[in-house]
C-alpha cells in the first residue's frame, strides 16, 4: 500500500467516527472534553456553531453518531453523545458574548427563505452576519417548522425550542408568519437575490384501504393530528387507537394518544420489528409506557358499520430472515381483526410542493423531489436552493442543518457572482501536538471502563397524564461528567514520524488493542492479514507508513485504537506523538470566525 | 516509565489458546523500564510464547537476581509463581524450584551483569547440573541501572555513549553454555519476535537446560553509533543460522520449506520443532562444530543466531539424580518416612 497521506483532511475525520457519522460534522470530541472541563457554555456555542439547535437536537437527534462510536466496537454501547449534548444546552451560561455580530450596514442583497423550518433557519443564521437582509415566511403562526409542529413537547419542551428559534429571529430575520407561500412565481416576481425553500416533507401518507371513504372522520393522518395537538387544536382522543407505521412519527403518535387519553393504544406494522424505522429508544420509550408494537401484520380493510369504524383487519405473516439480513414475508393466510374507535396514520410522508410552478425552471423528479446539485443544493433555476426534507426527502433535523451551511455557502458564492463548486472554500485540517511533558497530555488519556449511564425518567405515572411534560430528564451535571469521561478522544490522533522510528517494537508491545504491526509491505487485502491482529473491519482505514530502516512498514489498524496513548508514552524517540486533529468544514457566520 | 495504566479491554478479536485465555492473560503489570528497552520485547515474547503453549499461568515460576533484566519478571505472567533473588544468585534459587517441584515450568531472567559477572559461577553451575528450565539473558552489553558501564559481555573496541573504548575482550555466554553442557542453546535479537518467539516455546518445552542469549539494546545507555549491541548495528551483523518452528502436538505440520533443509525434531511431550537451517553446511547436534562456528563468525564480527546447539536425547538434572517422578514437594510424610523398617532394612544394606 502506499504511504498514508494524513494531511488529507478525510484522513484522520474518518477516525473521529461520530463527527464523519454526523451530517453536520459536529466536532463531538472537544465538546465533550469542554463538558468534561465544566466549560458548558463553550461546549453548548460549538455545538451551535455546527448543529444550530444544541438543545432541541440534545433531545430529538436522530443520533448518527452513536451507532459510528468506536466503543461500539471496543465495547458494545456508545457513549451517550446525544445526551451530553443536552448537559451543554441545560447548563450553558450567557452566551450573548460569543453570538456572530450582525452588521447594521447590510450588503444590500436579499434573499427569501420559503418554510420556518430548521433548514431556513439555520441558513438565516449563516447569512446574517453577513449583511444580507433576509426574509422568512411561513404558514404556522410560530417558528421551528416540524420540530414544533410534529415533535410533541414531552420530548421537546416549548421553551427549549422558542429559545434556540427566537436566538435566530432576533437576529434580525424579517419573519412573515401565519403567510403561507402559495405561488413560487410570484416569489420570484419579488425578486428576491436568491430563493432557499425548507418547507419540508409535508405530506402524510393516507392507505387507500376497502372502506377508507366511509370511515374518513376516525383515520387521521399521523402528522397533522400532531400539528393540531401542538397548535392546541386538539387536546383529547377517545376509545381505542391504533397506530399504523413504524417509524419515529408512529412512536410519537402513540406516546401522545396515551397522554390525551385514550383507552387502549397499539401500534401496528407491517414489516418486522429489527427493520422498522424508529429509533431503538424511540421504540424502547413506547414500550416502557406499555404500549404494544405488533409487528408482521400489513392491513386490509377498515371494518365499518353505519358508518361507524369497528377496527382494522390485518393479514399476518410470517418474516424471513435470508442470509442477506433482508426478511421476506410469507403469508399465513391468517386474517387478525382488531378493534378500534381511531386510526393514526403514520405510514411516510412525501414532498410536496403544489404551490411550485412547473414552468419556473425548477425541475422535479418522479417523486417529486426537486431535481438539485447535491454539492450546492442548487436547483435547475440558479436563484432557487433547497435543503431539509425539501430537498431529497424525509430526513431529519441534524441534515436540515448541515444542508443549510452548504446552501448559505452557495447562495453567498452566487450573491457574489462566484462560482458555486470552484470558489467553494475547501476543507481543511490541522494537527496540534498534545504533548505537554515527558508523560503528560493535553487530554485526559486513561481509559474508562465504565458502561454507558442511563438517563433518568420523569416518574411515568405523571409523565402519562401531562402530554407537556418532559419523560428523559437528561444527564445532570455530576452524571454528564462521569458519561464525558467515556469518550475515547478520538481526535486526538497517533501521528507516526519514520525518520525517528528505530523499530524497537515498544508500542506493538504496548498497544492494548493490537492496532500496531511492523510488517513487509502489501496490498491491502494482503497486508490485513499480515497485521498482530487481523484488520477484517474494511470500513475502517490503515494507517501506513513509509519504508522503514529495516525495509518493513508501521501499519496501524485505526478500527479498534482506543487512543490511549501509550504508544506515544513508551516510543523512546517520539517517533509517536498524540495530535489533535482539528477539522475545518466550510462554514459562514460561525462564532468561531467571529 | 507510564503512569497511565494499560487498560484491561483487548481486541475484540483476539486470539483464544487451548484453554481459553488470550495472550493478554499471560501479561504482567506494565513495566517501569525506560520506553524502548529491548527487555521489553523480550518480556513481551514471554508473554507471546506462554499463550500460544496454552500452558496454565500458574505452573509456572519465573525467577530472578538484579538488573534491569531482572525486574521484568514482573512484567509477565502475573498469574504465576516468581521469585526475585539476590544478584547473580537466580540459578541457586531456580535449581532449588526446579528440584522441589519438576513440574513446573522454570523461566530464569537474568542480564549480562547478573550472568557475566557477578553470578558467573552460579552459571556456569546450573548449566553444568542440567537443571530443567528456560534460562533467558537479556544481554545490553552495559549496566544500565548504574548509568551505562561496560558490562563483561561488551565487544572489546565498542564505545560507550561518550565515545570511550572498552579495552577488554567479552565473555561469550553462549559459547560457554555450550562448552559446560547446555542441551538447547539459542541466541536472537529483542526486534525479532518472528525468531524469538518459536525459541522461547522450544525452550521451554526442552528437558534440560535451555539457554538463550538474547541481545536486547538499552536505549538509554548503549544504543548509539559506537556500540555493537544497538538496534542498528545488531540489525546489519545478525548471521541467522537454524531457524525454529514449534508445532504444538495438536497442530498439523503446514510450513513448507526446501526439500533437505528441514529436520523435525521431536518434543518430550508429543509436539514437534522444526528446524531449517539456513546454512546447509550447519549441523545443530554437533557441540564442537557449533561452537567453531559461532567463534569464527564472532571474529568475523557476525553475530549469529537461531538454534545453535540441541542435543537429540537430552537429560535434565533429575534424570541425573534418578528421582522419583511424583514432584519432591507432593510427596506425602509416609513416602519420605517410610517408617523403622525401612531403615533397618537400608542399615542392614550396608552391613
Amino acid at each position: 500500500m502506499k504511504p498514508t497521506n494524513i494531511f488529507d483532511p478525510n484522513y484522520f475525520h474518518k477516525v473521529v467516527d461520530c463527527q464523519w457519522a454526523c451530517p453536520a460534522h459536529t466536532p463531538v470530541p472537544e465538546y465533550i472534553r469542554l463538558i468534561a472541563q465544566e466549560r458548558y457554555t463553550e461546549a453548548y456555542m460549538l455545538n451551535w456553531d455546527s448543529n444550530v439547535f444544541p438543545g432541541v437536537l440534545g433531545r430529538t437527534c436522530d443520533r448518527p453518531c452513536e451507532p459510528a462510536c468506536r466503543r461500539v466496537r471496543t465495547e458494545e454501547n456508545p457513549v451517550a453523545i446525544c445526551r451530553l449534548k443536552r448537559v451543554a444546552a441545560d447548563n450553558k451560561g450567557d452566551i450573548a458574548a460569543y453570538l456572530p455580530k450582525v452588521p447594521a450596514q447590510k450588503n444590500g442583497r436579499k434573499i427569501a427563505l420559503i418554510g420556518g423550518g430548521p433548514a431556513s433557519l439555520a441558513v438565516a443564521r449563516d447569512l446574517l452576519p453577513l449583511g444580507y437582509e433576509i426574509d422568512l415566511f411561513d404558514k404556522d403562526p410560530a417558528g421551528g417548522g416540524m420540530m414544533r409542529s410534529q415533535i410533541p413537547a414531552f420530548r421537546l419542551p416549548e421553551e427549549v425550542l422558542d429559545e434556540e428559534v427566537n436566538l435566530i429571529l432576533d437576529m434580525g430575520v424579517n419573519a412573515h408568519f401565519n403567510h403561507e407561500v402559495t405561488s413560487m412565481k410570484e416569489m420570484l416576481d419579488k425578486n428576491y437575490d436568491a430563493y432557499f425553500v425548507g418547507t419540508g416533507a409535508p405530506k402524510g401518507r393516507d392507505l387507500e384501504l376497502p372502506g377508507r371513504a366511509e370511515v374518513g372522520p376516525h383515520i387521521h393522518i399521523g402528522i397533522e393530528w400532531l400539528a393540531s395537538v401542538a397548535f392546541g387544536h386538539i387536546d383529547s382522543i377517545e376509545g381505542k387507537v391504533i397506530v399504523m407505521g413504524g417509524g419515529n412519527t408512529a412512536m410519537d403518535c402513540c406516546r401522545t394518544a396515551l397522554r390525551l387519553g385514550a383507552e387502549s393504544v397499539s401500534v401496528v406494522v407491517r414489516s418486522a420489528f429489527d427493520v422498522m424505522k424508529a429509533s431503538d429508544w424511540e421504540k424502547e420509550d413506547a414500550m416502557n409506557e406499555g404500549i404494544p408494537i405488533i409487528n408482521n401484520h400489513p392491513p386490509k380493510a377498515y371494518v365499518h358499520e353505519n358508518g361507524k369504524l369497528k377496527g382494522v383487519l390485518f393479514d399476518k405473516v410470517e418474516a424471513i430472515k435470508g442470509d442477506d439480513g433482508r426478511y421476506t414475508y410469507e403469508p399465513t393466510g391468517e386474517e387478525v381483526f382488531m378493534e378500534c374507535d381511531h386510526v393514526l396514520m403514520a405510514i411516510g410522508q412525501d414532498n410536496h410542493c403544489p404551490w411550485i410552478e412547473r414552468d419556473v425552471g425548477i425541475e422535479f423528479d418522479k417523486w417529486d423531489c426537486p431535481v438539485l446539485d447535491e454539492e450546492t443544493l442548487q436547483s435547475d433555476n440558479p436563484k432557487v436552493f433547497f435543503g431539509g426534507d425539501s430537498a431529497f426527502g424525509p430526513e431529519n433535523i441534524i441534515w436540515a442543518s448541515a444542508h443549510a451551511h452548504k446552501a448559505a455557502i452557495s447562495i453567498h458564492l452566487f450573491c457574489q457572482g462566484k462560482d458555486l463548486k470552484a470558489d467553494r472554500p475547501p476543507e481543511g485540517v490541522n494537527l496540534l501536538s498534545t504533548k505537554m511533558g515527558v508523560h503528560e497530555w493535553a487530554y485526559d488519556s486513561n481509559h474508562d471502563p465504565s458502561a454507558r449511564h442511563l438517563v433518568p425518567h420523569a416518574d411515568p405515572a405523571k409523565a402519562l397524564s401531562d402530554v407537556k411534560l418532559e419523560v428523559e430528564l437528561g444527564f445532570d451535571r455530576a452524571l454528564g461528567a462521569k458519561e464525558a469521561q467515556r469518550c475515547l478522544n478520538c481526535d486526538v490522533q497517533t501521528v507516526f514520524s519514520e525518520k525517528l522510528c528505530i523499530e524497537c517494537d515498544a508500542c506493538v508491545d504496548i498497544c492494548p488493542m493490537d492496532c500496531i504491526s511492523f510488517t513487509e509491505n502489501a496490498e491491502e487485502d494482503v497486508l490485513r492479514n499480515l497485521l498482530t491482529a487481523p484488520a477484517s473491519n474494511k470500513e475502517q482505514d490503515l494507517y501506513v507508513s513509509e519504508d522503514l530502516k529495516t525495509g518493513r512498514v508501521m501499519v496501524k489498524d485505526e478500527d479498534v485504537c482506543l487512543h490511549c496513548g501509550l504508544c506515544a508514552e513508551r516510543c523512546p524517540t517520539n517517533a509517536w506523538d498524540m495530535q489533535r486533529s482539528v477539522v475545518h468544514v466550510p462554514q459562514l457566520g460561525s462564532y468561531s470566525a467571529g | 516509565m507510564t503512569f497511565v495504566t494499560k487498560p484491561r479491554v483487548h481486541h475484540p478479536r483476539l486470539p483464544v489458546n487451548e484453554i481459553g485465555l488470550t495472550r493478554r492473560d499471560y501479561e504482567g503489570s506494565v513495566s517501569t523500564l525506560c520506553a524502548g528497552c529491548g527487555h521489553d520485547s523480550v518480556s513481551a515474547a514471554i508473554v507471546q510464547a506462554c499463550a500460544n503453549l496454552s500452558i496454565p499461568p500458574h505452573q509456572f515460576a519465573k525467577l530472578s537476581g538484579i538488573g534491569c533484566s531482572s525486574k521484568t519478571p514482573s512484567y509477565f505472567l502475573n498469574k504465576s509463581h516468581g521469585f526475585n533473588s539476590v544478584h547473580g544468585r537466580m540459578p541457586s534459587v531456580a535449581t532449588g524450584a526446579n528440584l522441589a517441584n519438576r513440574e513446573l515450568y522454570c523461566i530464569g531472567v537474568s542480564g549480562d551483569g547478573d550472568s557475566a559477572s557477578i553470578g558467573l559461577g552460579q552459571f556456569a553451575h546450573i548449566v553444568r547440573r542440567r537443571i530443567n528450565m528456560l534460562y533467558v539473558v537479556d544481554n545490553n552489553g552495559t549496566y544500565g541501572l548504574t548509568k551505562g558501564q561496560f558490562s563483561a559481555t561488551n565487544d572489546k573496541g565498542s564505545t560507550s555513549k561518550r565515545g570511550v573504548p572498552n579495552l577488554y575482550d567479552p565473555i561469550d555466554l553462549v559459547s560457554m553454555a555450550l562448552q559446560l553442557g547446555a542441551s538447547f542453546v539459542a541466541r536472537s535479537f529483542s526486534g525479532d519476535k518472528k525468531q524469538l518467539v518459536p525459541l522461547i516455546q522450544a525452550g521451554l518445552k526442552h528437558k534440560g537446560m535451555a539457554f538463550i542469549d538474547v541481545i536486547s539494546p538499552c536505549v538509554a545507555f548503549n544504543n548509539h553509533n559506537g556500540s555493537t549491541k544497538s538496534y542498528e548495528y545488531v540489525r546489519g551483523h545478525t548471521q541467522p543460522v537454524v531457524g525454529a518452528d514449534y508445532i504444538p502436538e495438536s497442530e498439523e505440520i503446514t510450513a513448507d520449506y526446501a526439500p533437505g533443509t528441514t529436520e523435525d525434531v521431536k518434543m518430550p511431550d508429543g509436539s514437534m520443532l522444526r528446524l531449517h537451517k539456513i546454512d546447509d553446511d550447519y549441523d545443530p547436534h554437533d557441540r564442537v562444530k557449533a561452537l567453531n562456528y559461532v567463534q569464527s563468525r564472532q571474529a568475523q564480527g557476525e553475530v549469529v543466531t537461531g538454534l545453535l546447539y540441541m542435543e537429540e536425547d537430552p537429560m535434565d538434572c533429575h534424570d541425573i539424580l534418578r528421582t522419583v517422578e511424583k514432584p519432591l514437594n507432593a510427596l506425602q510424610d509416609d513416602v519420605l518416612c517410610p517408617g523403622g523398617d525401612a531403615l533397618a532394612g537400608i542399615n542392614e544394606s550396608y552391613r
